[in-house]
Order: structure tokens, then C-alpha cells, then sequence
């Protein structure tokens, strides 16, 4: 057992896990600082579930440790590891009310009555929910009942929480109320989140750091901003955020800058990260996010007024996304596909309407090429 | 207009589909049930004489032969009940939740097999191995374990045995539906929160098959204290079921009314013992037998 670097609330290294001929887990490391929160970011289906059972010990990997806090747990059970879970549907128990509910893992470990009093009195505190101690599970609403779940981990000083997508089974208002909540539980508690999500919007909101996972490996690990403005790869850079994308051959590249002649028949001037090298020939996909695109709708018929953007699209706006603050246009352009641009909506007559012509441009380095 | 024909079509649709259900009722089982209590209460004075009075009950009361019966019917029932409930929540168990969803069904569908071959039949395939000459005693001859032919028939563990094999099933089918609706993340919770296996088992995966084990424990002590074919076949003279003691008043001393009185003691006495389970486990009978 290495005790190497207790700096660490859980530290997982190479760790693989493979069902029948289907790689799950395939070969994934990472460290949390103590008292952050760590969000797990993948598609259904990528092995984040897998991950986390093995980390709270219903799985055995097949290769790889898993460290809570300097200390191996591959040998230990289950209900010997100081990581708590709250699962998907929650699994608050039905037959008991929300105070026996709390007191089972404390009774587990043999506490006497007093102090088991004393613990529910103030983890419910601690939650915001005083005097719910005497009622049944079914009496209580969707938000309480993730409230108690969290309560009845909490209770136990885990080293390190795990939430198995706890916020899915929640309309969308109440989950918004959630993702804020959490964070703040976790900033009160001072303990390590483990989240894990498909839900993008949760994992950026929540997280201090996001590790985005696709097919059984880690993409990229980062703060939220790092993988929005700085994706490391193709998948990370379409899964986080919404993209613009146009495929195309690399028709001149150098110094992470690339020159790409799409499909869609229009040349795209994009910047490239130090990771990936493209050169004349390559297909490569290039990314631009909404909110970067600049809609002029004062287009004159033959002149491309000379910004200081680097590309530039016409093309007439198919449909109005009306969302207040949030509003995007869809265009369509020459070559009949859909851009997405955020606008502004000001609701003078000014605005962007259906049917109109206009003008789609970006800078260079707010485009993404892998 | 239309909203009112809507209403008597509704109302029609409810008598159609109440009136098997009420017929059934009535006229096999409130019906008979009445007669047999009218019945009860007549006592011979003379031929083809009868007083109405209490005379048959008093007679059970006074006759520690009839109240012993009972008393024995009742206790091996509720035996037979334990071991049932030992047997049948393990294979329960297994079905519901370590199966795989192909094999759940197949283990479901083979529990169910031994119902398609009739009670009669199925006690004399158990009368075939276990009397003297039958398969068990022959091979035990034959290996040189044993000298002389051994009966295993006509003892009180061969009736409580045929018993729980006629009964297991009403067990397991009700303890199989309870456990199947337990989704697993409980009992995973139950370990993470720091339980070991007797814990999830004692807080959390008992408490929460309560429901089905009242429910199969009520109907394999109904079904066992009114049985009569297994303890007569399996346990000859020496059974002493009550049920038997309610044929020989019928059949044998065509004491209509006299049978008919210790029929409604057993019902009372079922009844009682019932209530009494469902008091002692706190449940109720709409959380258990007739939980939707």
C-alpha cells in the first residue's frame, strides 16, 4: 500500500475496467484536491457509472488504484470505505421515516443514542430542513428528499461524496434551484463532490474542475472555463458548449493557424491547439461557438465591408430563436446548411426578423480546429 | 343528454362487470356460509327433531380430543409457515434479484410446474418414494445402509414436509413480486451507509419485503390449516388435522350440524391467528394481501 501523496482526497491511477469483450474504464487517472468539487462529464454510456461504483467499491477494477486519502481501498469493502454515495433515484429507504433514515449509517458504526441525536439535529440544520425528522420519505418533496440523501451521507464525515446523477429526476425549475444549492452544501460541508453528469450546464455550473469522459477514457481535465474556451480535443470541444462545425482539408497550416476549404464551399481561417498538428491535406473539423459569431444585418449586395474578421458567411436567417437574454438566429447559408448565432434582441425594429440577409462573421482565433 | 347516457353506460359497464364477481360471491360462498351457520346452531333432539341452541359448540368445547386438534393444526400450520417462509425467501430472493431477466422468468415458470400436476397425484408420488416398500427405503436396502425396510410414511416430519412442498409456492410468488419492485440501489445504499450483509438483511431487505411476507405467511396458513388430502395421505391415522375431524362429523357420523360447527371453529380460529400475525408485524391487510 503506497501512501505517496495525501494531498489528495482521491487519487485514481490507470485505472481499467472491462465487461466481457466492452472496455468501460480504459486506463483513467486523475486527483481531487481536498474539498472541491469534481464534476464527471460524459454521454450516457461512456463509463462515468462504472467509474463511480468502483471508486464506492461495488465494482473491482481490473487494473489500476484507487487512493481516498493516501490510502488504497482496492482490498476494502464497500461498507468499509469512507466514501458515501448518493445515487441516482436517490435510494432513501421507504419503510423508515426521514430520522431513521439518517440514523442508519451512524448505527451502523455503533453510535450511541445521544450522539445520534445530536448528529441528525445538526446535519438537518445544516441542510436547511429542522424539523422534518419524524416524517416519512413519501412526504416529502423532490428537492427535501435529495436534501436528506445528501444529509444522510453527510452525517457520516466522508472523505469524499459521490452523486450519481442525483438532479435527473427533477423538473427542470427545481434542478436549477439544486445545481446552486449543492455547491453551496459543498462549499458548508467543505467536503469533496464527486458528480458526475451528462448534463453539461450541472457540471459547469457546479464544478471547480470537470473531467470530461468519452468511451471509457478522460478527454480532458480543466476548470469549466478552460474546456469551454479550450477544448484539447474534437469531442470535448462538440460535447461542451454548443458548436458551429464545418468539416474541410487543411489547405495551408503553420503555426497554429490553419487554413481549411470547408464543404460547405467557403475557405475558414481558424487557430489550432499545440496538440494537434494538421498539415495540407488533412480533413479537419473547425468549431465556432455561437455567442462568437457577429450578425450584421446592414449587408450591402456586393461588398464584404472589411471588419477585422477573418471570416465571413451571408446568408438569409431561416428562423428566430426567442429566448430573452439567450436569443439565436438559424441562417442558412449559400450552400443551404444551418448556422447558429446568438443576437441580441432589443425588441425595436432593428431586429433580425426571418427572411432577412445577413452577414456572419468571426475572428480566426475564436475558431477551433482539430 | 349525451353526458347522461355517458353516465348510464358507465353504470351499465359496472353492473356487467360486478355481476360475475357478486354472483360468486353470494351463492358459493356467503350462501353456503349461511346455511352451514344456520346448520350449526340446530341440534337433534329427536328424529328429524331440531332445537335451535349453542349445543355443537358446547360440545367442541367439552371434547379436549376436538380442541386439541385444533390446537395441533394450528401450531404445525404456523410450523409449516416458518419453514416455508425459510425455504421460499432465499429461492425469492434469487429470482428477484441475482437472477439474470432470461433466467428469472424460466426459475418463475418452474416454480409454477408442480401446480400442473394435481394435489392427489403429487401425494401419492410422495406416498411412492416414502413407504416401506417405496424408492427411498428400497435404495437405502439396496446400498446396505439399512437391514429392514424403514416406513417413512404416517409421522408428523413427513406431514409438515408434504405440507411445506404443497405450500412453498404461495410463498415464493408474492415474496418474488415484493422483492422485484426493490430497486438495487437500495440494498447498495444499505452497504454504503457502512452495513454488512446481516444488516442490509435485517433493516433494509426484510423491512421492505414485509409486505409480501405477511401476505404469503396469511395465504400458506390458510391453505395449510385447511388442508386435508396431504396430512390424511401422508399422515394416516396418526395426522389428527382438524379438517379430518370436520369429515368424519360429516361423512362418517352424518352429524351435519356438528360438522358444520367445527367448520366455522376452524374458520374463527384461522381468522384469529391471522389477526394476531397481522397485529404482531404491524400490518395491515390492504398494505399486504391486497396491495396494488
Amino acid at each position: 500500500m503506497s501512501t505517496t501523496n495525501p494531498t489528495h482526497d482521491l487519487a485514481c491511477t490507470a485505472l481499467s475496467k472491462s465487461f466481457g469483450s466492452v472496455q468501460a474504464v480504459d486506463n483513467v487517472s486523475f486527483d481531487i484536491p481536498p474539498g472541491s468539487f469534481f464534476s464527471i462529464l460524459g454521454p450516457s454510456g461512456c463509463g462515468k457509472t462504472t467509474l463511480m461504483r468502483m471508486i464506492a467499491g461495488f465494482e473491482n477494477p481490473d487494473h489500476g488504484d484507487i487512493q481516498i486519502k493516501g490510502r488504497s481501498v482496492i482490498r476494502i469493502p464497500p461498507n468499509k470505505r469512507n466514501v458515501k454515495m448518493v445515487f441516482q433515484h436517490l435510494a432513501l429507504f421507504p419503510m423508515m421515516n426521514v430520522y431513521d433514515n439518517i440514523a442508519y449509517g451512524l448505527r451502523c458504526v455503533g453510535a450511541s443514542r445521544k450522539e445520534i441525536d445530536q448528529k441528525i439535529a445538526d446535519v438537518l440544520e445544516r441542510v436547511a430542513l429542522p424539523d422534518v425528522a419524524k416524517r416519512e420519505i413519501h412526504q416529502l418533496s423532490g428537492g427535501q428528499k435529495q436534501r436528506i440523501a445528501i444529509a444522510r451521507c453527510m452525517v457520516l464525515n466522508p472523505d469524499v461524496l459521490l452523486l450519481d446523477e442525483p438532479l435527473g429526476a427533477l423538473d427542470l425549475k427545481l434542478r436549477e434551484a439544486m445545481k446552486i444549492e449543492l455547491k453551496l452544501l459543498q462549499h458548508q460541508f467543505n467536503t469533496t463532490f464527486v458528480y458526475i453528469t451528462h448534463d453539461q450546464s450541472e457540471a459547469l455550473v457546479m464544478s471547480d474542475n470537470v473531467a470530461v469522459m468519452n468511451e471509457g477514457r478522460f478527454e480532458q481535465i480543466g476548470t469549466p472555463q478552460a474546456l469551454y474556451h479550450h477544448p484539447a480535443s474534437a469531442f470535448v470541444a462538440g460535447f461542451v458548449g454548443d458548436s458551429n462545425r464545418w468539416t474541410g482539408k487543411v489547405i495551408d497550416a503553420g503555426n497554429n493557424n490553419v487554413r481549411l476549404s470547408c464543404d460547405a464551399g467557403f475557405d475558414a481561417q481558424s487557430h489550432t491547439t499545440d496538440t494537434i498538428t494538421l498539415s495540407r491535406g488533412d480533413n479537419a473539423t473547425v468549431y465556432v461557438r455561437p455567442e462568437h459569431i457577429q450578425v450584421d444585418t446592414q449587408v450591402n449586395a456586393d461588398n464584404n465591408n472589411q471588419t477585422d474578421a477573418t471570416n465571413a458567411l451571408t446568408g438569409h436567417i431561416d428562423s428566430l430563436l426567442f429566448n430573452g437574454a439567450n436569443s439565436r438566429v438559424l441562417v442558412r447559408d449559400k450552400a443551404g446548411e444551418l448556422i447558429e448565432a446568438d443576437v441580441t434582441l432589443t425588441g425595436s425594429s432593428h431586429d433580425p426578423k426571418p427572411g432577412d440577409l445577413v452577414r456572419l462573421s468571426w475572428r480566426s482565433e475564436q475558431a477551433l480546429c482539430f | 343528454m349525451a353526458g347522461s347516457r355517458a353516465k348510464d353506460a358507465k353504470k351499465l359497464a359496472l353492473i356487467l362487470l360486478f355481476t360475475p364477481f357478486a354472483l360468486w360471491i353470494t351463492l358459493l360462498i356467503l350462501l353456503p356460509h349461511v346455511g352451514m351457520m344456520v346448520l350449526s346452531l340446530k341440534e337433534k333432539v329427536a328424529p328429524r327433531v331440531y332445537e335451535y341452541g349453542f349445543d355443537n359448540y358446547i360440545n367442541f368445547a367439552q371434547e379436549p380430543i376436538y380442541w386439541n386438534t385444533l390446537l395441533r393444526t394450528g401450531s404445525v400450520s404456523l410450523l409449516v409457515t416458518l419453514l416455508a417462509l425459510l425455504i421460499g425467501f432465499p429461492v425469492a430472493y434469487y429470482i428477484a434479484k441475482i437472477a439474470g431477466n432470461r433466467t428469472k422468468g424460466a426459475l418463475f415458470l418452474l416454480c409454477l410446474i408442480p401446480l400442473w400436476v394435481s394435489d392427489l397425484i403429487r401425494a401419492f408420488g410422495w406416498i411412492l418414494l416414502l413407504r416401506e416398500t417405496g424408492v427411498i427405503s428400497s435404495a437405502l436396502q439396496a446400498s446396505g445402509l439399512i437391514d429392514t425396510p424403514i416406513e417413512f410414511l404416517y409421522n408428523d416430519a413427513t406431514v409438515i414436509m408434504g405440507l411445506v412442498y404443497t405450500v412453498v409456492l404461495f410463498m415464493i410468488v408474492p415474496l418474488v413480486s415484493t422483492l422485484d419492485g426493490m430497486d438495487n440501489e437500495m440494498i447498495e445504499a444499505g452497504y454504503n451507509l457502512g452495513g454488512n450483509g446481516f444488516t442490509v438483511l435485517r433493516r433494509i431487505i426484510i423491512p421492505y419485503a414485509m409486505p409480501g411476507i405477511v401476505a404469503g405467511c396469511i395465504v400458506v396458513f390458510m391453505l395449510s390449516a385447511g388442508s386435508y388430502l396431504t396430512p390424511i395421505l401422508l399422515g394416516g391415522k396418526n395426522s389428527s388435522w382438524f379438517t379430518e375431524q370436520i369429515y368424519d362429523q360429516f361423512i362418517s357420523r352424518y352429524n351435519w350440524e356438528s360438522g358444520a360447527a367445527f367448520g366455522f371453529v376452524l374458520l374463527v380460529f384461522t381468522s384469529l391467528v391471522v389477526w394476531l400475525g397481522l397485529k404482531l408485524s404491524g400490518q395491515t391487510l390492504s398494505s399486504t394481501v391486497a396491495k396494488s
